[in-house]
């Protein structure tokens, strides 16, 4: 009798041990459904559809390593979360211009990393055509990362654990930069966000206030003609009224074509999340959405280059305002904010 | 028991010599390859890396010390209509022997009469995101801030440039409009036909680099020593799609 009590107990500590560790790895929790891409519900076609690049949860695993490991910087001190947060759906929450390696300030503002794989283009001039290519350009600017991709590829070849995550994700030991970078867009291409209060009452699973109602209203009859639902841009470069930073003298788009009528415009971003990814602009300009939203209710304020949409948008009340902004805050969308899928593999939860 | 053996014996002969048959029967293959062997020279001289002294249009000196190019969608066209394609990218280098010989297998077997070819890459590559072998990022013909293969490097020295040190540099790209410097290759084989016997052929071509400073813009190089990015670079583009001609065949039989 005594000896059966012991045998139960020594089973329980097993099974309160096992259920323990797998607790304290969040990596475990991934399973073949989490790295599946449904489109969601009234989303348009992604334009990078994984099918040159089919998802496995070991290539998307090994992609959230790479993305979140140091050892892609030059001295092994910065990653692509580091600006990347995902609380701040992976922007850099109250930095106007990204912050680089050696304490090296950028020129832009980060943008967020959310519905990658329905951009054409990357970046705030559009300059990186395929979402596999983007990281070469962090990776390798050197106030951003300051490696070479041949360096990177060096170092993950000596390390033991990425040479056994290589293996098991693309079934032999070959180490290129064609995997390493298809592995990251794996974990950035499964970024989306489709699930805020504004995706839950468009499908009739939550309801709004009056306030966010007349916001939608407002929102659709002077915004959405550039920030179109239901990933609110419409994937244009337009110059949005602010006057040039002289200091930084960016020419956003005209420096990838290098046509005039290009220069000082910039991809429209997405609003999905927009409460979190402050500072506001390329340049971070504006701290808050009231300052954006005075901006754009400014006409007399506008750069001489102002796109013309922008003069539709006339002179807003305080309490338009005060709608637009509650309406702008239903596009937080909390469960990719949290995201397990999605977090650091390098923190641990004790 | 011995007439077993013997019966068994002489069944292993005949077996041993239908085989023997057997493969003298199989089919002589139905497709060749072929070899295509970069000469590159400047004018009347042979391309060498650093040393010899060349002039320009403009009687401008200068060396040259990288001359590396991508050529593709190889497609060689055959006197009874049956054209062959390959898909394949090959990065061309006057630094690295072997670059400069080609190899494409599975041709079939026929007479070809002109090779065609593009000097560059073509747009749907230059959009399928990360590559590996000739379009691997590593190689160094790759602009990351404005996704793109570089198509052509020509760099070197002229005392005649004001870029630091004299050099000069032509990184050339491009692959939309309104700057697309793809440049289609056309070369007329009807003299000296390619025959694709089963076996491997060898096209000897010359691809001359003073080309590219030559017709129909000659390139001065105290005015344009550097061009890296879009602007200028089809003035070179239309410069370098004549650079390459045929030498010879070898037809092997």
């Amino acid at each position: 009798m005594k000896s059966k009590k012991r045998y139960v107990s020594f089973f329980l500590c097993v099974i309160i041990i096992t259920l323990l560790s797998f607790r304290n790895d969040p990596t475990k929790k991934i399973t073949t459904k989490d790295v599946t891409f449904t489109n969601p519900k009234g989303f348009p076609k992604p334009n990078y559809n994984f099918e040159n690049n089919q998802l496995t949860v070991e290539k998307f695993m090994l992609g959230k390593n790479l993305f979140y490991d140091n050892i892609l910087s030059k001295d092994n001190t910065v990653n692509c979360g580091t600006c990347h947060q995902q609380f701040a759906a992976f922007a850099h929450i109250d930095h106007k211009l990204s912050h680089g390696i050696y304490a090296k300030i950028g020129t832009r503002n980060v943008p967020a990393l959310q519905n990658l794989i329905w951009k054409d283009s990357y970046m705030w001039d559009g300059g990186v055509n395929n979402l596999e290519v983007q990281p070469i350009n962090p990776i390798t600017n050197p106030i951003e990362m300051d490696e070479s991709i041949a360096n990177v590829l060096i170092k993950l070849k000596r390390d033991s654990t990425y040479v056994s995550l290589f293996k098991k994700a693309w079934k032999d030991s070959i180490i290129n930069s064609e995997r390493l970078l298809k592995s990251l867009a794996q974990f950035t291409g499964l970024l989306i966000s489709s699930n805020s209060r504004y995706d839950k009452f468009i499908n009739k699973k939550d309801t709004f206030s009056l306030s966010e109602k007349n916001g939608l209203k407002l929102f659709r009859s002077k915004c959405a003609n550039c920030h179109a639902e239901p990933l609110f841009t419409d994937n244009s470069y337009r110059n949005n009224g602010i006057k040039i930073d002289t200091s930084l003298k960016d020419m956003g788009r005209g420096k990838v074509t290098g046509i005039e009528k290009d220069n000082q415009t910039f991809k429209v971003p997405s609003l999905r999340n927009v409460e979190m990814t402050y500072p506001y602009m390329h340049d971070g300009r504006f701290k808050n959405l009231q300052q954006v939203v005075n901006h754009y209710s400014s006409p007399s304020n506008f750069s001489t280059n102002a796109d013309l949409s922008l003069k539709k948008i006339g002179e807003l009340t305080m309490l338009e305002k005060t709608d637009l902004i509650a309406f702008l805050k239903t596009l937080t969308d909390k469960s990719f904010i949290f995201d397990k899928r999605f977090a650091d593999p390098y923190i641990r939860y004790n | 028991m011995k007439k077993t053996l013997r019966i068994f014996t002489l069944s292993i002969i005949l077996i041993l010599i239908s085989l023997q048959f057997g493969f003298t029967l199989i089919p002589k293959p139905d497709k060749g390859k072929i070899q295509i062997n970069f000469k590159h020279v400047v004018g009347n001289d042979v391309l060498k890396l650093d040393s010899t002294h060349y002039k320009n249009e403009l009687g401008q000196g200068y060396t040259i010390s990288k001359f590396k190019y991508y050529i593709g969608k190889i497609h060689l066209k055959n006197t009874k209509g049956k054209d062959f394609i390959s898909k394949d990218y090959f990065l061309i280098n006057e630094d690295e022997d072997l670059s400069k010989q080609i190899n494409i297998s599975d041709i079939p077997n026929g007479t070809y009469t002109s090779i065609h070819f593009i000097l560059g890459v073509d747009s749907l590559h230059n959009c399928s995101g990360a590559q590996s072998g000739a379009l691997d990022p590593l190689n160094a013909m790759f602009w990351a801030w404005n996704t793109g293969y570089v198509f052509l490097k020509l760099e070197g020295n002229s005392s005649f440039s004001k870029s630091p040190g004299g050099m000069f540099e032509y990184h050339i790209g491009g692959y939309k409009q309104p700057t697309n410097c793809i440049r289609q290759i056309n070369i007329d084989l009807s003299l000296t036909p390619l025959i694709i016997n089963s076996k491997t052929s060898q096209v000897n071509l010359k691809c001359d680099a003073s080309e590219l400073l030559k017709t129909p813009t000659p390139i001065d190089f105290s005015v344009l020593s550097s061009v890296t990015d879009l602007k200028n670079a089809e003035l070179i583009a239309n410069n370098y799609s004549d650079m390459f001609s045929i030498l010879t065949t070898n037809n092997e039989k």
